[in-house]
């Protein structure tokens, strides 16, 4: 039991000054998102099925190549933002916390692992 | 976490079956029972009333259940007519004015509970404390810097006119709580009915407060835990759109930013 009035419970801390942010860059990343995805699949599809030497040289080539490593960053910022927003939804306290730090590392290491995939294969 | 299951002081048992009276036209009802002083869980009561000596409305049943049957069943309730948001409830699975929901709109046994998600005082009667007190947070009144004129706050009717559909709500606290955001973050998540009340505010030609009241809702929880669910908007029975007054606020938000 806290012995604090209705009105300081309802404001809390106050309002962080931030969100606006995260709300656009959401915007602009779905938007984004919306052109590359189909794209992307499109490329992913033709590959598929094919000899390693016909992939690699599918991903070699500039369009490919700068369509997947747009997919793999504009997509896992999206993703950190979404699944943020998720975790703030069902978690709370340290939970939260340290969920939020930990998908945030998977998803810039999934990032990071196909761009040097990517890498190795373009160059 | 987010609790997904009841404790087991909170689970729901079947409580007491009043005697059915006679008649051709009896309808049964189940009606969510909890008294803080008897120290049992919950329990649904059935109730069996004739609707040939019954209003038309889902209060007119309860008013006679609490009249004939049983005067401990706790209730709030006041104008009868849907303006004073006082009979708010869990009927039939949605949220909405007890006075101005049709009986025949409840197709087989008529199931009411308290609102969703807050506490109960008793029976029907939820804790609306934090619902009031959030709508307090976002100023609901006219916030002006220049000198008060000698007459009036003048407005053009077409300013006027942007206040409809925001200036009726009557602060039932339906549409919060129909609102999965609001359950699970209703401690700093302001809910539609206050955000709908933010946005009558700010967008009233006559207050001079609309930067800081703006400022006010720049928060991830405040106002951006809005996932435009809709069930806000859906449950409303004044039919007003909170959902929409959520969204221009995010638009004002990104116009000053962006």
């Amino acid at each position: 039991m806290r012995y604090i009035t209705d009105r300081k419970r309802a404001e809390g801390k106050g309002a962080s000054g931030t969100g606006t942010e995260h709300h656009w860059s959401m915007q602009v990343s779905s938007v984004g998102l919306a052109f590359l995805l189909p794209v992307w699949l499109y490329i992913f599809g033709s590959a598929l099925g094919g000899t390693r030497e016909e992939v690699v040289e599918t991903f070699s080539h500039p369009f490919p190549a700068i369509v997947t490593a747009l997919v793999l960053v504009v997509g896992m910022r999206h993703f950190i933002g979404g699944a943020t927003m998720m975790l703030g939804d069902y978690t709370s306290g340290t939970t939260r916390k340290m969920a939020i730090i930990g998908m945030t590392a998977i998803a810039w290491m999934v990032a990071a692992t196909g761009l040097f995939a990517l890498v190795r294969m373009a160059l | 976490m987010v609790q997904l299951t009841l404790s087991k002081n909170s689970q729901i048992r079947t409580g007491k079956t009043w005697p059915k009276p006679d008649g051709k036209n009896v309808r049964k009802f189940q009606i969510y029972r909890w008294n803080p002083e008897d120290g049992k869980n919950p329990q649904v009561d059935t109730y069996f009333v004739d609707m040939d000596s019954c209003g038309p409305m889902v209060l007119d049943a309860l008013i006679k259940i609490k009249t004939e049957i049983d005067p401990t069943l706790t209730f709030r309730r006041s104008c009868r007519e849907g303006i004073c948001g006082s009979c708010a409830m869990n009927i039939d699975g949605i949220n909405t004015l007890a006075c101005i929901y049709g009986l025949d709109e409840v197709k087989g046994d008529i199931k009411i509970y308290p609102l969703p998600h807050l506490e109960v005082i008793k029976d029907l009667v939820p804790d609306l404390t934090h619902f009031y007190a959030q709508h307090a947070s976002i100023m609901p009144w006219l916030e002006t810097k220049t000198n008060r004129p000698e007459k009036e706050w003048r407005q053009s009717i077409e300013d006027r006119e942007k206040l409809d559909g925001l200036y009726e709500c009557v602060m039932c606290a339906s549409c919060s709580t129909a609102c999965p955001s609001y359950w699970w973050n209703g401690d700093k998540y302001l809910g539609p009915a206050a955000l709908l009340h933010a946005y009558r505010w700010i967008i009233d030609s006559r207050d001079e407060a609309t930067g800081e009241r703006l400022d006010a809702l720049e928060d991830p929880f405040k106002l951006y835990r809005c996932h435009t669910i809709m069930n806000c908007t859906k449950t409303c029975p004044k039919g007003l759109n909170p959902a929409k007054a959520i969204a221009e606020i995010k638009r004002l938000m990104v116009n000053r930013a962006v």
